[in-house]
C-alpha cells in the first residue's frame, strides 16, 4: 500500500461525525480489541443521546429505565443546576452491564472522542463486565433490563393501587437500608422441588427403617433443659445473625404486605446488581483506560487516526488520568482512572520488560512475555482489594509518593505511618487495599436477635471498627425507617469489637401507620 | 453492533421524578419561594428562578461512619517532606488529611440549589388559591355557546346548503342511472338536422336513419326528464353543533380613592394587592384586561402610571367610581362576554351623604355583574390600638358591612402592613370546602 493510500486510511477528518463514521471507527476498534488484545465482549449496542438525556440517565444511576422516586428528581435538579452553571461537565459516556452491552455516547462529542468512547466503554468496560468473576457471580446481564422494566411497572402499579405516599415511604426506608441489602457471600442454592421431594421420601424411609416401638416407652425429656437451645434454635431458624437487613425484613418482618415485601426485594436486587461495581471501580476503570490507550495508539500506528486526532486524544487521556497531590485544591481522593491505568501499564511492563525489583516482587509474572494474557487473567479473577494487595508495585508507590497517616483521636497529632521506602511498601499496599475493601469501608451492622415471643424488639449490633461510631443524625433517621418496616421497636448497639463493650445505643419505635396505604 | 439514535426520543424522562421531588420538598420550597419573592421587586413576582433549599430537608440518610472520633487511617498521594514517624497537626476544615476516607455520597454539601420554572414558581406562590365557589358557579352558568361545523345533514335552512356535497351526490346519481348528457342530445339533434337538410341523398335512404335518430332523441329526452338533474335526495346541508365555550377573558377593575388622605404607603399596599390579583387572574384566563379608575369626589378612568403616581386633591365620593365602572362596563365589557372582577382600595373615607347611594349601586348594579368584588381597606403602617380602645369603623366599612350582611358576594378585609397583603389575599381566595358541596353532587 502506498503512502497516499496510508493517508486515506484515516477514519475521519476533523471533528464532525455521522453514523457512517461511527461504524467505521467501531470496526477499526473492534479489529484491534478482538484481534490484538484478545478481548471477549458482549454484543454492543451504541446509543447516541443528547445532553438532556445524559442528565436523565445520571439521575437514575445511569440505567435507561428505573422506577419513579423523588430522590432521582433531586439528583436531576442538582446535576442540572450544576451543569447549567458550568460547574460540572458531563461524562462522555455511560455504559451498562447488560447483554447486549449498551453504551450511551453524547452527540456533542467529536469524532475522536466517539472513537475513544467506543474503545473505552464498548470494549474496555464491556470485557470487564463479561469476564470478571464478581459480575459473573452476582449479576445477570441478560436479565437486568427486563428486570428493571418489571420493577418500574410493578412500583407504578403499587402506586396506583396503594397510593404514591405509601410507596414513597416504603422506598425511602428501603433506600436508607440499600447498602445493607446485599449478600456479601454466595449462599447455598435452595433445593429445587424435585430434590426436596426426594429428600422427604428418604427421610420417611429412614424413619420407617429405624422404627422401634420401644422408643415410645422412654420417659419424656424435662422441659426446663431446653431454655438455652430455644434461643439458639430461634436464631438459626431466622438465619441470625444476618447482615442483609433488607433480606431479613423481606422474609421475616411480621407486618409487611406482600407488595411491600416485593418492593423491598426489588431494591435489594438492584443493590446486589450494583454491588460488584463498587468493588471493582479501580480495576474496571483501569481496564477500560488501558484498553482505550492501547487501541488508540494502535489505530494511530496503523494510520487510521490522524496526528491531530491523536493529539486531541492524548489531551483528553491526560486529563482523565491526572492525579492531584493531597495538598492540591483539586484533590478529592485517589483517582481510580490514574491508579488503575498506572497499575495496568506497570503490569504490562513487568511482563515484557522487568527489572530486578519486579522479579523479586512479582516472580510469577515478571518477564513472562504475555502482557495481554496476564492482564486478561487479572481482570477475570480479582477485585480492587485483592488486586492492589497483589499487584501494587514499589515503583508505583514511589511514583505516586504514597504515604499513610494514622489519626487516633486519643493522640494530639496525627502520625505518618509509612512512606515510600523499603519499610513502608507492604504497609502502604495493605492500607491502600483496605481503602478499597467494601467490607472494611462499610460499617459492619448485623441483626443479631429478635424476641418473637415477647415484644418483638429487633436488636442490631454495629461492630465499630477502630471505635469509629456511626453518624448520629443519620442513624436516628435510618433506625426510624427500620422500625417502620419492622413494625416494632428497634435497638442498635454500637460495640467495640476489641472489648465487646457497648459504646452507644440507639432505639426507635415505629411511627403509627406510615406504611399502611390509605393513611 | 447496533447504533441507535436516541436523540429524538421524548425527553423529560425525569419529569415525574421532579414532580415527586417538588411534592416531597413542598413545604421547604414554598418557604423558599416566599422568602425569595419578598426580596424581589413586585414586577417580577411571577418570574421563575433559582431558589435554595436547606440540605437537611431533602437528605437521604444512610448508615455510615461519623466524621470524627476513633482511630482512622488515611492513604494519600504526593508526599513531599514527610518521613515515617513524623507528627502532623490535624488540618482545619477537613483539607489534607480528609478525602482518602472519601465521603462516598455527597457528604458535606452546601445548601441545595435548583431552578424553578416560572410556572412552578407561580403555582407555589398561588398554591391552594381558588376562585370563590360563587364565581365558579357563575362561570359555569354564563358559558356562551359557539357553533361548530359538525358534518352534513339532509335537512336544514337554505342558507346552509352544502353546494359541493349536493352536486357531488347528484353527479354520482346521474352517472349511476345513466342519465343522457345534454351534449349527447345536442349532438343527435344536430345530426338529425344535418340529415334532414341534406338533399343530395335519396330521401328513402335517409328516412330510415332519420326515424332511428328521432326515436333515439325522443328516448334520451324522456329519460333526461324522468331523471332530474338535482333530486331532493341529493341535497345536503352543513350541520352545526352548539358547543359550550368557557369564557376565556376577564376584566379587572381597580378602583382606588386617591384623595389627599391616601398616603403613599396606602397606595403601595393597594398596588401590591392589585398585582397579586392580576397574577392570579392571568393564570386562569387567557386574556385579562385591567381598567384603572381613580376617584376623589369625581372619578375617571386613567392609565396605570397616573393611577398610582399622579397626586390629586378633592373630597371623597365613592359612588362616582362605581358609576364610572358601570359606564366602562356598558361601553366595552358586556357581562355576557367578560368575567368581571372588581377590587376596590380605600382608606374608608366617604362623604356620609353618599353612603346610601354607594350601597344601593353596589347591590343593584355592580355585584350582579361581577364574578367577585373585593374591598380592601388600607390603613396606616403600624396603626394599632391599645387593648380597651374600640376602633371606630370607617364609613365605607360600615356601609359595606351592611351589604355583606345581606348575603351579597362581597369580600372585605383590612390591611395595615405590607406583610399582611399576601395572607389577606390567600385568605380571600383560599380553597374553601363548601359545606353543601359534597351533598349536592
Amino acid at each position: 500500500m502506498s503512502m497516499e493510500a496510508g493517508d486515506s486510511r484515516a477514519l475521519f477528518q476533523g471533528a464532525d461525525w455521522e453514523f457512517g463514521t461511527i461504524q467505521r471507527a467501531y470496526d477499526a476498534v473492534e479489529r484491534v480489541a478482538l484481534g490484538e488484545l484478545g478481548l471477549n465482549v458482549y454484543m454492543n449496542q451504541i446509543e447516541v443521546i443528547s445532553t438532556e438525556q445524559m442528565l436523565d440517565a445520571y439521575s437514575s444511576i445511569g440505567m435507561p429505565l428505573f422506577y419513579k422516586h423523588w430522590s432521582f428528581g433531586k439528583q436531576f435538579a442538582r446535576n442540572e443546576a450544576l451543569y447549567r452553571a458550568g460547574m460540572q461537565g458531563l461524562a462522555y459516556e455511560i455504559v451498562i452491564n447488560s447483554n447486549p452491552c449498551i453504551s450511551y455516547i453524547m452527540e456533542e462529542n467529536t469524532a475522536t472522542m466517539q472513537t475513544l468512547v467506543i474503545a473505552h466503554a464498548a470494549f474496555g468496560h464491556n470485557h470487564f463486565f463479561k469476564n470478571n468473576y464478581l459480575f459473573r457471580q452476582w449479576t445477570d446481564a441478560n436479565g437486568i433490563l427486563e428486570y428493571l422494566d418489571f420493577a418500574k411497572s410493578y412500583v407504578a402499579s403499587c402506586e396506583e393501587r396503594y397510593g404514591e405516599l405509601a410507596v414513597e415511604h416504603l422506598l425511602d426506608a428501603a433506600h436508607a437500608l440499600m447498602n445493607h441489602g446485599v449478600h456479601r457471600y454466595p449462599r447455598k442454592r435452595p433445593a429445587d422441588l424435585a430434590s426436596e421431594e426426594r429428600r422427604e421420601r428418604e427421610r420417611r424411609q429412614h424413619e420407617e427403617r429405624i422404627y422401634n416401638d420401644l422408643w415410645r416407652t422412654l420417659p419424656a425429656k424435662s422441659a426446663g433443659r431446653e431454655d438455652n437451645s430455644v434461643d439458639e434454635r430461634r436464631r438459626a431458624l431466622l438465619q441470625l445473625p444476618q447482615e442483609n437487613i433488607l433480606y431479613f425484613l423481606e422474609k421475616t418482618a411480621p407486618r409487611l404486605q406482600p407488595w411491600q415485601r416485593e418492593i423491598l426485594r426489588i431494591v435489594r436486587q438492584i443493590a446486589q446488581y450494583f454491588y460488584p461495581q463498587s468493588q471493582t471501580k479501580l480495576m474496571n476503570e483501569g481496564c477500560a483506560t488501558f484498553t482505550h490507550y492501547r487501541i488508540m495508539n494502535r489505530l494511530h500506528e496503523q494510520g487510521y487516526l490522524g496526528d491531530g486526532a491523536m493529539m486531541e486524544f492524548l489531551h483528553s487521556h491526560t486529563n482523565v488520568v491526572f492525579q492531584p497531590t493531597f495538598d492540591d485544591r483539586r484533590y478529592s481522593g485517589i483517582n481510580p482512572y490514574a491508579l488503575g491505568f498506572a497499575m495496568m501499564q506497570d503490569i504490562a511492563r513487568t511482563c515484557t520488560n522487568p527489572d530486578d525489583e519486579d522479579r523479586a516482587w512479582f516472580p510469577d509474572i515478571a518477564g513472562n512475555g504475555d502482557a495481554m494474557g496476564t492482564l486478561r487473567d487479572i481482570w477475570t479473577d480479582y477485585r480492587d482489594e485483592s488486586f492492589i494487595l497483589q499487584f501494587l508495585s514499589p515503583r508505583l508507590i514511589r511514583h505516586f509518593r504514597l504515604f499513610g497517616v494514622v489519626d487516633d483521636v486519643n493522640q494530639p497529632t496525627m502520625r505518618v505511618d509509612a512512606i515510600h521506602d523499603e519499610r513502608g511498601y507492604r504497609r502502604i499496599r495493605q492500607a491502600l487495599a483496605r481503602q478499597y475493601d467494601v467490607a472494611w469501608l462499610a460499617p459492619d451492622i448485623q441483626i443479631v436477635d429478635v424476641n418473637l415471643a415477647g415484644d418483638r424488639r429487633l436488636i442490631l449490633h454495629h461492630r465499630a471498627l477502630n471505635r469509629v461510631l456511626l453518624e448520629e443524625n443519620d442513624v436516628r433517621l435510618v433506625l426510624q425507617h427500620l422500625a417502620d418496616l419492622w413494625g416494632y421497636d428497634v435497638l442498635l448497639k454500637e460495640i467495640d469489637p476489641a472489648s465487646d463493650a457497648v459504646l452507644k445505643e440507639h432505639a426507635a419505635s415505629p411511627r403509627g401507620n406510615l406504611l399502611r396505604p390509605g393513611n | 453492533m447496533h447504533i441507535v439514535d436516541r436523540r429524538l426520543n421524548p425527553g423529560g424522562k425525569s419529569l415525574a421524578n421532579r414532580q415527586r421531588f417538588m411534592r416531597r420538598a413542598k413545604s421547604l420550597i414554598r418557604k423558599a419561594v416566599h422568602e425569595s419573592s419578598a426580596s424581589r421587586s413586585i414586577k417580577d413576582a411571577d418570574k421563575g428562578g433559582e431558589i435554595t433549599l436547606p440540605i437537611h430537608g431533602v437528605h437521604e440518610p444512610t448508615l455510615r461512619r461519623g466524621g470524627s472520633g476513633g482511630m482512622r487511617e488515611y492513604l494519600l498521594p504526593g508526599n513531599k517532606e514527610y518521613a515515617e514517624g513524623d507528627r502532623i497537626s490535624r488540618p482545619q476544615g477537613g483539607a489534607g488529611g480528609r478525602g482518602s476516607e472519601g465521603s462516598p455520597e455527597g457528604d458535606g454539601q452546601d445548601d441545595f440549589r435548583f431552578a424553578l420554572t416560572q410556572e412552578e414558581f407561580v403555582d407555589l406562590f398561588l398554591e391552594d388559591l381558588e376562585l370563590p365557589d360563587l364565581a365558579k358557579r357563575r362561570v359555569a352558568d354564563t358559558e356562551n355557546l359557539s357553533w361548530n361545523r359538525a358534518g352534513y345533514s339532509v335537512s336544514g335552512s337554505p342558507a346552509n346548503l352544502a353546494l359541493m356535497r349536493t352536486v357531488r351526490n347528484s353527479l354520482s346519481r346521474r352517472i349511476a342511472l345513466k342519465r343522457p348528457k345534454t351534449s349527447e342530445i345536442e349532438r343527435l339533434t344536430e345530426e338529425l338536422e344535418a340529415l334532414e337538410a341534406d338533399d343530395e341523398q335519396p330521401l328513402a335512404d335517409r328516412a330510415v336513419r332519420i326515424s332511428a335518430l328521432r326515436e333515439e332523441i325522443d328516448r334520451a329526452t324522456r329519460r333526461a326528464n324522468l331523471i332530474p338533474y338535482i333530486d331532493p335526495l341529493d341535497v345536503r346541508y352543513k350541520r352545526f353543533e352548539a358547543k359550550p365555550k368557557p369564557m376565556a377573558q376577564a376584566v379587572m377593575f381597580c378602583l382606588m380613592d386617591v384623595s389627599g388622605s391616601m398616603t403613599e404607603h396606602m397606595k403601595d399596599l393597594a398596588k401590591r394587592f392589585y398585582i397579586l390579583l392580576y397574577i392570579f387572574l392571568k393564570r386562569r384566563y387567557k386574556h385579562v384586561d385591567v381598567v384603572f379608575i381613580r376617584h376623589t369626589h369625581q372619578a375617571q378612568e386613567v392609565d396605570e402610571d397616573t393611577f398610582f403616581y399622579s397626586p390629586e386633591t378633592g373630597g371623597t365620593v365613592v359612588s362616582t367610581a362605581l358609576d364610572e365602572m358601570l359606564r366602562v362596563v356598558s361601553e366595552r365589557y358586556r357581562p355576557e362576554d367578560w368575567n368581571i372582577y372588581g377590587a376596590q382600595a380605600s382608606d374608608g373615607d366617604n362623604t356620609s351623604s353618599d353612603n346610601d347611594r354607594t350601597a344601593s349601586l353596589l347591590t343593584r348594579a355592580i355585584l350582579p355583574i361581577c364574578q367577585y368584588y373585593a374591598y380592601l381597606e388600607v390603613g396606616r403602617e403600624g396603626e394599632s390600638f391599645p387593648p380597651g380602645f374600640v376602633r371606630r369603623e370607617s364609613d365605607l366599612w360600615q356601609t359595606y358591612s351592611l351589604v355583606v350582611r345581606s348575603g351579597a358576594p362581597l369580600a372585605m378585609r383590612k390591611v395595615n402592613h405590607r406583610r399582611d397583603i399576601y395572607p389577606v389575599f390567600r385568605d380571600l381566595f383560599a380553597k374553601k370546602v363548601p359545606a353543601g358541596a359534597e351533598a349536592s353532587h
